[in-house]
């Protein structure tokens, strides 16, 4: 309990509200860096699964990926991604780590891009293409919004990981919410760690959360 | 990392046999406790709420938060409490297997046809019985799947425990980190990802050794029929 009131003394801080140390600014790194990396792997795995759905090829490679994904260990990811980052010049900081996660955001999105696709109705797509419809516009117009929610959901996988996978990269000199934890450990101030550790786990639930949203608003089944 | 050092110098692998081996033994070691008693944990429960629909429900949102919350982070939780301990780290790695377990086991035990669990019955079986000598045999694949996929996810986060002090390959890369040493980074991470990939492999053996009855379906799979 005194513990806790002291966390929650540590929180309340004026120093914590304000400055390159401060929650928001720690905030904004971890949002930004992640919506980067889950951008760039989107940009990356929406065609490559749309392509494999629509086709309805592949299937192996992109349902066997997500699997393989999850083998990655993220901290063994911005581990290998380090040296690449130094060689490209970038060194130590947030490079490494969007580096690390655009890997480790590519495989759910694959995955349920792909299923999301082939999960769409046959007779609806080959009505479509009755009605006169070409290739691009049955992806665009019918594949893809039936197949939004599955896709979502990957994404929101992908979002997850991301985002925890950014709390690892305050280990190479990123910034984020890791900052807290990592310097908390490093000086051995529990209540750095311990409040650094809540904001992040709450981060993460509320973007589990703030995606499961958007996912139930684009169901085309919903009453 | 240091201009003119190569990326990977073998001699210091060479040199280090000893530490790799060590590691590795910590990392396994780490990993079976996390599973085994992810899997006691999962098995009672599992088995408990499978009937139930809203304690599964609650069961699985429940598994699925403290599944949502990063690895580091809930080392971190624990600190404070439990310390830079092997508890800290066991603590944390079991919470993240039960998610996949807890579900498999209760999605192997519905897998169970009504009629068969009726037969066993009508030839006399005790529920004890019934749950040991029908049911589990029945959701076996089933729960070793879920076994697999959470053995090769622990050994991914037993990396991790390595920042809390608790050793595992996750050691080499904290030592690459910290030095600048590209090495043991290299090391550190392809051995455990290329642990999951053989303790994957290993127990895609045990699976099919668990279920022989399996065999056909598998053939079929083999040469693409289903």
């Amino acid at each position: 309990m005194e513990f806790l009131a002291s966390v929650g003394a540590w929180l309340a801080a004026p120093a914590r509200w304000s400055g390159g140390d401060g929650i928001p600014n720690r905030l904004i790194e971890h949002v930004q860096i992640s919506a980067l990396a889950l951008a760039v792997a989107a940009a990356i795995a929406l065609p490559i699964g749309l392509a494999l759905g629509h086709a309805g090829r592949g299937g192996f490679f992109a349902v066997n990926v997500a699997a393989f994904g999850r083998a990655l260990p993220s901290f063994a990811m911005i581990a290998l991604a380090l040296p690449v980052s130094f060689a490209l010049g970038q060194g130590l900081g947030s490079f490494p780590t969007v580096l690390a996660m655009i890997p480790l955001g590519l495989p759910p999105i694959v995955t349920n891009t792909y299923v999301g696709i082939r999960q769409v109705d046959r007779d609806v797509v080959e009505a479509a293409r009755g009605m006169g419809l070409g290739e691009a516009r049955i992806l665009s117009q019918v594949e893809l919004p039936l197949a939004a929610p599955v896709i979502l959901a990957g994404i929101r996988g992908a979002a997850v990981a991301i985002v925890a996978t950014a709390t690892l990269g305050a280990l190479v000199a990123g910034g984020g919410l890791g900052r807290y934890i990592v310097d908390g450990l490093a000086l051995q101030e529990y209540e750095r760690l311990f409040a650094g550790a809540l904001l992040v786990a709450l981060l993460a639930i509320a973007t589990e959360l703030a995606l499961g949203a958007l996912e139930r608003s684009v169901s085309p089944y919903r009453s | 990392m240091t201009p003119g050092e190569p990326l990977v110098r073998w001699d210091w692998i060479a040199s280090h046999a000893g530490e790799i081996a060590t590691r590795i033994g910590e990392h396994l070691i780490l990993t079976g406790i996390a599973v085994a008693v992810g899997l006691a944990i999962a098995l009672p429960v599992g088995l408990a709420v499978a009937r139930r629909e809203r304690l599964y429900a609650g069961a699985v949102w429940a598994s699925g938060v403290l599944y949502t919350i990063p690895s580091l982070a809930l080392f971190a939780l624990l600190i404070p409490f439990s310390g830079l301990s092997v508890l800290t780290a066991e603590i944390g790695l079991v919470s993240y297997t039960l998610l996949i377990l807890v579900r498999n086991v209760v999605v192997g035990i519905r897998s169970v046809p009504e009629e068969v669990r009726d037969a066993a019955r009508g030839m006399g079986y005790a529920p004890r019985q019934v749950l040991w000598g029908v049911e589990l045999p029945i959701a076996l694949p089933v729960i070793v799947a879920g076994l697999r996929v959470a053995t090769v996810s622990t050994i991914g986060l037993v990396t991790v425990t390595a920042l809390i002090g608790q050793g595992g390959l996750g050691a080499f890369i904290l030592d690459g980190i910290q030095r600048f040493f590209s090495t043991p980074l290299i090391l550190g991470a392809v051995l455990s990802v290329l642990l999951a990939v053989v303790i994957d492999s290993a127990l895609a053996v045990v699976e099919r050794a668990l279920t022989p009855w399996r065999e056909p379906e598998r053939a079929l799979a083999r040469i693409g029929a289903t």
